[in-house]
């Protein structure tokens, strides 16, 4: 690559040539949001209009007691709370821990860190089956089987795997002028944590939050082998679980697809931006 | 303010103390403490749950009572056992669909989107086409079961309806139904919830580009694919290494859309490791068997972890080398 740089005369493709482009391309876009749309569709009509249309046609009004009967039978308000509470207090517990282990790691430098590192780095890859059956075990053994508290305490320490690994190579490169002065102003470990890594870094722990919440938002098998009742499960394992009894009719269907559809598209459009940067953030450290 | 604090802190420590070392020894040690309870939870919660599990499987045990100890009686069952084949077969599969599909499609659409579609139509409408593929990442996968087994549902479903209307209908099949098919489907479904990830990571390495490197090269003739092939790819090797492997992991321990979508039927035409050590922990209870299968799929993704990550540092070191 020549530092010189070279006029910007570039020659201009055929106008003819772009459109099919464009247009292959915002075809395959519409394949992919195309799902949504028809569940979006199917959730409205009544199971009358359905069974004369079929899932093709278009609804002739909006139908909304499917979504209200859903809603009630399942008690999708319970799922929701669940989900969030679990989901949010995962997010927060987790992103506290990744700090603590990547200010040991990155800028404490403690020996052996390369070791650390590595340790929570496969602990990140380990497939959760190889943990399911001792943890559930563990958590009847302590009495916390089929409780919120078990997951949140499960997720935090999982999601922290990927937090550290993230955090320590981005703290790694904290600027060590700032952390030794306030130390030599006799501010100690803690203090410099909490006054001065902790807000500088603010937009990684952001970046970080959102995903660790989605993340627990989305995961299935641990929250179904450890939450069987009613009460506690979140939406992904009652929607999954619904799913798998086959006893769903067309309607109802579409209702839970809908619903568990919605939040999704609430995190995408609210923390599209952080998303999608933060995924690059990651994937490239 | 980075300056004048650092200014400050250096002049404040060659006052204070002269002959202390840059950074002092003693400071190592505070520092440790604040791993204490990220070891103590990683303890609890993945080392003696992974050790127990591993131990589990060189035992016979019902999830009640003593395990007796057999040995490697398990692995020795495994090695005879056609479902345990059949479900690594399938994975091999999942890699094609998980990560080998998403990866090549995604580095046509990222490059198409990047600097096609960003050039000449602008870089809001690539970020919307971008938007739509990313999509289906964001939706928990029971949801994206439960929207696919209705779209491929034999009766009715949307896909069969659609190719009835569009006077196609010896095309219909029982999509999650018919054990010839069933894998097939479930890898089509994964392929649309996984493309989005690699499009999003490669349009972000895109942006590192020198967009000079186009120029010059578009100026001496190359045409898009050419340009794509000796400038865009060897940009973004780093991503590329960085999703394969991502995408090899998820695809090994796929458990939740075989779950929702077809239980690993019909008939095991569908069964993964992952669902395989699910049922025989939890429908079986032969929890010995079950810990024993999760072992091998642990090993295999290790194996594949340290091997991917040692090779992206040595690769990223050897670029380190001569970038700077």
């Amino acid at each position: 690559m020549s530092a010189v740089r070279r006029p910007a005369g570039r020659p201009r493709s055929a106008v003819l040539s772009r459109y099919p482009v464009l247009v292959a391309l915002a075809v395959g876009a519409l394949f992919m949001v195309l799902p949504f749309l028809i569940v979006a569709v199917n959730a409205v009509k009544s199971p009358a209009e359905y069974s004369a249309g079929g899932p093709l046609s278009l609804p002739d009004g909006l139908y909304l007691d499917g979504l209200k009967d859903f809603w009630e039978r399942v008690d999708f308000g319970q799922k929701l709370l669940n989900s969030v509470l679990i989901s949010g207090s995962v997010a927060v517990l987790a992103v506290v821990l990744s700090v603590l282990n990547a200010y040991a790691i990155g800028i404490g430098r403690i020996r052996g860190r390369a070791w650390v590192l590595a340790f929570f780095v496969l602990a990140n890859t380990l497939p959760q089956e190889a943990l399911v059956y001792p943890v559930y075990h563990l958590s009847k053994e302590a009495g916390l089987y089929d409780t919120r508290l078990s997951v949140v305490i499960v997720f935090t320490v999982i999601q922290a795997a990927f937090g550290t690994y993230l955090l320590a190579a981005v703290l790694g490169r904290f600027p060590r002028e700032i952390v030794d002065a306030a130390r030599i102003d006799g501010a100690n470990a803690w203090q410099v944590l909490w006054r001065i890594v902790v807000p500088v870094s603010r937009p990684t722990l952001g970046v970080l939050l959102v995903f660790f919440f989605v993340w627990t938002w989305n995961e299935f098998l641990l929250p179904l082998v450890m939450l069987i009742s009613n009460d506690n499960q979140t939406v992904s394992v009652a929607l999954g679980v619904l799913q798998g009894q086959r006893l769903m009719d067309a309607t109802m269907t579409n209702a839970a697809a809908l619903l568990g559809v919605l939040p999704a598209i609430v995190f995408f459009l609210v923390f599209q931006r952080t998303l999608t940067r933060g995924i690059a953030v990651g994937a490239v450290k | 303010m980075t300056v004048t604090v650092e200014r400050g802190g250096r002049a404040v420590r060659r006052k204070r103390d002269p002959h202390r070392p840059r950074r002092p020894r003693r400071s190592r040690d505070p520092y440790a403490l604040f791993l204490l309870p990220g070891a103590l939870a990683f303890l609890a919660v993945v080392v003696v749950p992974f050790l127990m599990n591993t131990g589990v499987s060189f035992t016979e045990w019902q999830g009640v009572g003593t395990p007796r100890w057999t040995g490697l009686a398990n692995y020795r069952e495994l090695l005879d056992d056609s479902e345990f084949w059949a479900s690594f077969r399938h994975s091999l599969l999942m890699v094609v669909a998980m990560a080998v599909v998403p990866t090549a499609v995604g580095l046509v659409l990222a490059a198409a989107l990047f600097d096609f579609v960003g050039r000449h139509f602008g870089t809001r409408t690539a970020s919307v086409l971008r938007a739509c593929f990313y999509l289906p990442q964001v939706l928990p996968i029971a949801v994206a079961g439960i929207v696919w087994s209705w779209i491929l549902a034999p009766e009715n479903g949307a896909l069969n309806e659609l190719l009835s209307v569009l006077h196609l209908g010896s095309w219909q099949r029982d999509w999650l139904g018919d054990p010839d098919l069933a894998l097939y489907s479930v890898m089509g479904v994964m392929v649309w919830v996984q493309l989005g990830f690699p499009l999003v990571v490669f349009m972000a390495g895109l942006q590192r580009v020198d967009p000079q490197l186009h120029e010059a090269a578009e100026l001496d003739g190359a045409g898009w694919w050419r340009r794509f092939r000796h400038v865009t790819l060897p940009q973004i090797r780093p991503e590329i290494h960085v999703v394969l492997l991502w995408c090899t992991i998820a695809a090994l321990k796929v458990f939740g859309a075989v779950y929702v979508l077809t239980k690993g039927g019909p008939g095991g035409a569908t069964e993964v490791p992952s669902y395989f050590s699910f049922t025989t922990f939890f429908e079986k209870t032969q929890v010995g068997y079950g810990a024993a299968v999760s072992t091998v799929l642990t090993v295999i993704i290790l194996a594949l972890a340290v091997a991917g990550l040692r090779w992206q540092t040595r690769v990223e070191d050897a670029e380190e080398g001569v970038a700077r």
